[in-house]
């Protein structure tokens, strides 16, 4: 039987199972078909803490949610649209994450006495008709894919690990997509070392397609047209990745050579397993005995003549606070990358939070100004990582850049840049002087305040820094406590007026003024802006504006939030950007929470303009 | 690209100018305690610098915090005066990435043990082509007079008042047992072997530790006064050379055997034993190294031997910023990609 397909706008699906059977491969490879296909998407996984939690609970379950549509995408959906459930522990888990009336692909063969036991259940959730305000499909993807490779020669275990090609085959089908590009995929990365494997795996995912097909047990097929979205060549990429590619591009351009200085933690180690592929860009990466000497190897980095990042979630960024400090008395360029996760303490480390804003702006001991900016989505990394390297290098001030797990794990479509298209970066070293030059000045400054980068090795330069209060100019150690005052405004005013160098604020979406301005910043970006567009065309007077820059803030910032009678600020924390903006521009801003280690949902977003402005 | 942005200011070829010592002195004025032990370190590691021949620019001292700490301040090189424990982590960061540069790493017994005791031995594992001069005070002397972590069991000092009950490091025993690859012992009273001790840690290549023994002379004057009182000098300290044999005593009267793995004091001359019975020292022999390194005041030990000064310890070892920037080489000189390859990365798609 031949299904029509029925057109849809935009799908979310949630590939779930136990952490070794290859959820996560399983939801890159259906998000790179259809990216190629030309929808908007975005991604995110959800990984158990555990490594290897035991199979079959609900520990142990990993799943990877993916949204996609014909229409512009924000986030990675509120409720999925399909659950496909490996075994009973994935159904336990993700069920509360399943539309009302959502389809359930589950495979019986994780149903079985021993795995309803390790997820608790008592009775069988597919036949006692718990289920029933869902629709559910079931099959035994373990038997039907040892019936596709029974003549393959393959070990049982090999076989039993090609069952997610299944799934993948049978989604492809249901979707109307290509095995084309998987093919490739599976090709390339076992083609040469064991052709046998990807025979195997090829024969399982047609055979999963031509099951969806073949069998009678679809009611429906559906389609999803390429997205109206803005024209040009792109790529998929997540978070962390495209942090790294801003650092590295942001090397390039500068002509700075790159040192990055980490100490393994979730979820920011992807940004030093990236960079350390990067080496033939000149890239040096380093693996610190602890956080604090991540950052003091930096330091001395930047000391050298280099582009200086380091890199850590909240707990590590506590451990640097002393020598961030140390950093803004040298007047370094120095970024520091934060991968925000649930906190405080160990916390949620593999769930995200944005509760690190006011360890970025005001966590050291003394008056210890930064700059602080926060990337909005997984693409937005690179331009806010690359922003980070060049007010650094051109303002010789360390910078905070704020991203999150949600960021740093999730992808989405990247319409990448070209190097030529990349704003230039003006960072320039000190030059040498004759013996005879007037002594050198460590601490002059240009009309930014920024110091002269003056390296070890350039002639007629020797100098002394220190993290003891200095004289302007000399440098020298200065304990008049008049110098002491001027200098603690010095540096606060420096890192003020790079708010002359960055672009005005803008409004993401609705009018200037109004009666509701939600004002976010950080990955609450794609929930508030999916919600704000929908509210609109629902007749709703709500505005967006969205902060990358939260210390300084943009000059105009003032006057956007006084042109609204309403301005509230959703914050995955218990309220920081909304203490930080009242007490800048005494205004009564209100707060809108969510502490759960998970993304607000649209329909959180929505809810909460209903109720403000249905009053 | 990225190595022709350095080469737009650095001078790394220039003549070496026919330095002296006073070359070294910064213009800021010395601040330590009259007496203290720290003037003769300085002015050693000032008389020093001419020998290295490197121009004073390519010289950096980086230091954490504490009495010695402050020594960069009085240098004519680059110099940075960090936070507390950090200056090896931080040295290692300058050394990774300008691994042409001379780079010495000033530090104290608390600041390297105590609240840097993990960059101090890190930085020893990974070898890098740095000095370390350990000012070894037995005391915290800026914090005005608490017990550090090389200070003797019973020590009474303001934060133990009864006696300190904390068993102290030996801290060439720590280096040893980091695998660091030179290990030395020298005392601010003995400045021409003191000298000579920091010329052999620049001339090594790798970590090089050199413990000096200094004397704080407000909160633990004459701790170290058997090893530099002129009487008793001679019964205490053992000084060490390489193919030597391990003498000492008024008119070296003493010498060191070994009986197995285990150290005897004898007598020399008439009636005692002769020089070719002795241990003779090899700085390359880590298990005689370890257990000179372990004449050390232990309440255990019946036997009391002399202190070994010198470089107990010395072998070749490849250093960890050498084995980054080969493969930071290898990886440019076999460059394949571009930065506009790197961005489009595996698999891309057009939206028309």
């Amino acid at each position: 039987m031949r299904l029509q397909s029925q057109p849809m706008s935009e799908v979310t699906i949630r590939f779930a199972g136990d952490s070794g059977d290859g959820m996560q491969l399983t939801g890159s490879q259906f998000t790179n078909t259809t990216a190629l296909m030309g929808n908007d998407l975005s991604t995110f996984p959800d990984f158990p803490a555990e490594i290897r939690a035991p199979a079959g609970t609900v520990a142990g379950v990993s799943a990877f949610q993916i949204h996609f549509g014909s229409n512009p995408i924000f986030t990675p959906g509120d409720e999925a649209d399909v659950l496909v459930a490996m075994n009973a522990a994935a159904l336990k888990a993700n069920l509360t994450n399943l539309k009302n009336g959502g389809l359930i692909i589950a495979n019986t063969a994780g149903f079985d006495k021993k795995n309803l036991s390790l997820a608790k259940y008592d009775v069988n959730p597919l036949e006692d008709n718990s289920l029933a305000g869902h629709q559910v499909i079931k099959f035994d993807v373990s038997k039907l894919t040892s019936e596709s490779l029974k003549e393959s020669g393959l070990t049982p275990k090999d076989i039993d690990r090609a069952k997610n090609m299944f799934v993948l085959g049978v989604l492809y089908w249901l979707y109307s997509r290509p095995l084309e590009p998987s093919v490739q995929f599976i090709e390339k990365k076992f083609g040469k070392k064991a052709p046998e494997i990807a025979a195997a795996n090829i024969k399982v995912l047609n055979d999963g397609y031509t099951f969806g097909e073949a069998t009678e047990i679809f009611t429906s097929r559906f389609e999803v047209k390429q997205a109206s979205i803005e024209a040009g060549t792109y790529r998929n990429i997540t978070g962390n990745e495209a942090t790294v590619l801003g650092l590295v591009a942001a090397a390039e351009k500068s002509g700075i050579p790159l040192f990055y200085g980490s100490y393994p933690i979730t979820p920011a180690s992807d940004i030093l397993h990236g960079l350390a592929k990067h080496k033939q860009f000149n890239v040096r990466t380093f693996q610190a005995e602890d956080e604090i000497a991540a950052i003091a190897t930096t330091i001395g980095a930047a000391f050298g003549g280099s582009l200086a990042v380091t890199g850590s979630s909240g707990p590590g960024i506590a451990l640097k606070g002393e020598a961030i400090g140390l950093a803004i008395m040298l007047e370094l360029p120095l970024v520091v990358v934060n991968v925000q996760r649930g906190g405080p303490s160990t916390g949620l480390p593999t769930k995200t939070e944005q509760s690190d804003l006011m360890q970025a702006v005001y966590g050291r001991n003394g008056e210890a100004p930064m700059v602080v900016v926060a990337a909005k989505s997984p693409a937005d990394c690179f331009d806010t990582a690359y922003e980070a390297c060049r007010i650094a290098l051109e303002h010789m001030i360390p910078v905070m850049f704020l991203s999150d797990g949600y960021l740093g794990n999730g992808s989405e479509p990247w319409l990448f840049p070209k190097e030529a298209d990349l704003q230039s970066i003006t960072a320039k070293y000190e030059p040498s002087r004759e013996e005879d030059a007037e002594p050198f000045k460590p601490y002059r400054r240009d009309a930014k305040l920024a110091r002269p980068w003056a390296i070890p090795g350039t002639k007629g330069l020797e100098h002394r820094i220190g993290g003891i209060e200095k004289q302007n100019e000399t440098g020298n150690i200065s304990y008049d406590p008049a110098n002491h005052e001027f200098m603690v405004k010095l540096r606060a005013e420096k890192r003020d007026r790079v708010a002359d160098y960055i672009p005005m604020q803008d409004i993401d979406n609705g009018k200037d003024h109004g009666k509701l301005l939600f004002l976010t910043w950080g990955s609450t970006y794609g929930s508030v802006k999916t919600a704000v567009h929908e509210a609109r065309l629902e007749g709703y007077d709500v505005s967006h504006a969205h902060l990358r820059y939260l210390s300084p803030f943009p000059k105009n910032l003032e006057y956007i939030l006084k042109g609204f009678d309403k301005v509230v600020i959703p914050e995955l924390n218990n309220g920081q950007l909304v203490k930080m903006i009242r007490d800048q521009f005494l205004i009564p801003a209100e707060g809108f929470n969510k502490i759960k280690g998970m993304p607000f949902t649209v329909s959180e977003v929505k809810q909460k303009i209903y109720e403000l402005l249905n009053k | 690209m990225a190595q022709a942005r350095f080469n737009e200011v650095l001078t790394l070829d220039r003549e070496v100018p026919e330095y002296k010592s006073k070359d070294f002195a910064s213009d800021q004025d010395v601040r330590w305690c009259p007496g203290c032990g720290d003037y003769t370190i300085l002015k050693q590691v000032q008389n020093a610098m001419p020998e290295l021949g490197i121009p004073r620019e390519q010289i950096a001292f980086i230091s954490g915090i504490g009495c010695s700490s402050r020594f960069p301040y009085y240098m004519d090189t680059f110099g940075m005066h960090s936070i507390h424990g950090r200056a090896p982590a931080i040295a290692s960061g300058l050394k990774v990435t300008r691994p042409e540069l001379n780079v010495w790493v000033i530090t104290g017994d608390g600041d390297s043990l105590s609240i840097g005791g993990n960059h101090f031995i890190h930085v020893m594992r990974r070898n890098l082509d740095l000095n370390i001069l350990l000012f070894n005070n037995e005391i915290y002397g800026l914090t005005k007079g608490q017990y550090s972590p090389t200070t003797k069991e019973g020590f009474v000092s303001k934060s133990t008042p009864m006696g300190s009950v904390d068993h102290p490091f030996n801290p060439l025993a720590v280096a040893l047992g980091a695998d660091a690859t030179f290990v030395s012992r020298a005392m601010d009273r003995d400045p021409k072997h003191l000298n000579s001790i920091i010329l052999r840690a620049n001339q090594h290549k790798g970590t090089s530790l050199v413990e000096i023994y200094q004397n704080c002379v407000v909160f633990n004057d004459g701790v170290f006064e058997a090893y530099t009182d002129k009487a008793t000098r001679p019964r205490e300290a053992l000084y060490v050379e390489h193919g030597k044999p391990l003498v000492f005593g008024e008119n070296d009267s003493k010498g060191i055997r070994l009986n197995g793995l285990k150290p005897e004091i004898v007598d020399l001359g008439e009636g005692g034993v002769s020089l070719d019975d002795l241990w003779i020292h090899d700085e390359k022999d880590l298990t005689k190294a370890t257990i000179l390194a372990r004449f050390f005041d232990r309440p255990s030990e019946h036997v009391h031997f002399p202190r070994a000064f010198g470089v107990l310890y010395c072998v070749d070892r490849p250093c960890y910023e050498d084995g980054v920037n080969a493969q930071v080489a290898h990886a440019v000189s076999k460059k394949s990609k571009t930065l506009d390859d790197l961005l489009t990365g595996d698999e891309t798609w057009v939206i028309k």
